[in-house]
């Protein structure tokens, strides 16, 4: 138990320094105009690949289950304006129903 | 306050007080706000926060992260707890929860051409590195997706024109 504090408390100490210290050091400066544009692209960038892995991602393969159907009902909820809470509900409905039906 | 949880408005007004959230949406608190204000900044405040051109809605982005804070923190002790109620969390689909959460995020990104070109690519960067990297590293690399940016031509002021 001692071991595993000691672990949390420094990767504790450790993160926080990381997170806080860039924006730190870097905040209350404009962006260039280039980077903000550059910045403005790594949200859609990475929650695409975060969609895209959690999705298809197994370990190191690509697979294709029960999940997919899932995030494609979640799809149909977001384009009928569905609320977030309701689009990730509905996810994880149909691919529990996919996984009951397909044993 | 001595803590967090169910004193969420409490916190975010206390944070408000102290100056934490600035009026002109910018970062420029002082050092300290800012290096507390990081602290917030996670996967799914930032996803909210962002007004799309790389600017950030510094409130939302502190009401969200300290949601998202007492949420995780109740959660892992709830889990902890009870978790062995539940079994294996697959049967219940919140794997598919995921995926599904970080696409609603998504949708409102895809303001133009170059957001949604941004997306096909981070997701093909993503697809095409799963299966001979680490866990992890298809996610690093798909952010060279925003990279994209850099052809953005149109607001670049005179005095960059010539380069």
């Amino acid at each position: 138990m001692n071991a595993t504090w000691t672990v949390v408390v420094v990767v504790s100490v450790v993160t926080i320094a990381i997170k806080g210290l860039g924006p730190m050091l870097l905040g209350g400066r404009p962006l260039p105009p280039r980077m903000s544009a550059v910045v403005a692209l790594l949200a859609p960038a990475l929650l695409a690949a975060l969609v895209a892995v959690n999705t298809l991602g197994g370990d190191r393969e690509l697979v294709v289950d029960a999940r997919l159907p899932g995030v494609l009902a979640a799809a149909v909820a977001i384009k009928l304006k569905a609320p977030v809470l309701i689009v990730v509900i509905v996810a994880a409905l149909v691919t529990a129903g996919v996984r009951a039906l397909t044993g | 306050m001595g803590d967090v949880h169910g004193h969420r408005d409490v916190l975010a007004q206390l944070l408000r007080e102290a100056g934490l959230v600035d009026a002109a949406a910018r970062w420029s608190g002082a050092d300290a706000r800012v290096f507390l204000h990081a602290q917030l900044t996670v996967d799914e405040s930032w996803a909210i926060s962002a007004e799309g051109d790389g600017r950030f809605n510094p409130k939302v982005l502190l009401g969200a992260g300290v949601t998202l804070y007492a949420a995780w923190v109740t959660g892992t002790v709830l889990g902890v707890a009870f978790g062995d109620v539940i079994g294996d969390p697959s049967t219940w689909g919140l794997d598919a929860a995921f995926p599904a959460l970080f696409l609603a995020l998504l949708v409102p990104q895809l303001r133009d051409r170059r957001a949604v070109g941004a997306t096909a690519v981070g997701a093909a960067i993503a697809i095409v590195l799963t299966p001979f990297t680490p866990a992890g590293v298809p996610i690093i690399a798909a952010s060279l997706a925003c990279l994209l940016g850099l052809g953005k031509r149109d607001e670049t002021p005179p005095e960059e024109a010539g380069r």
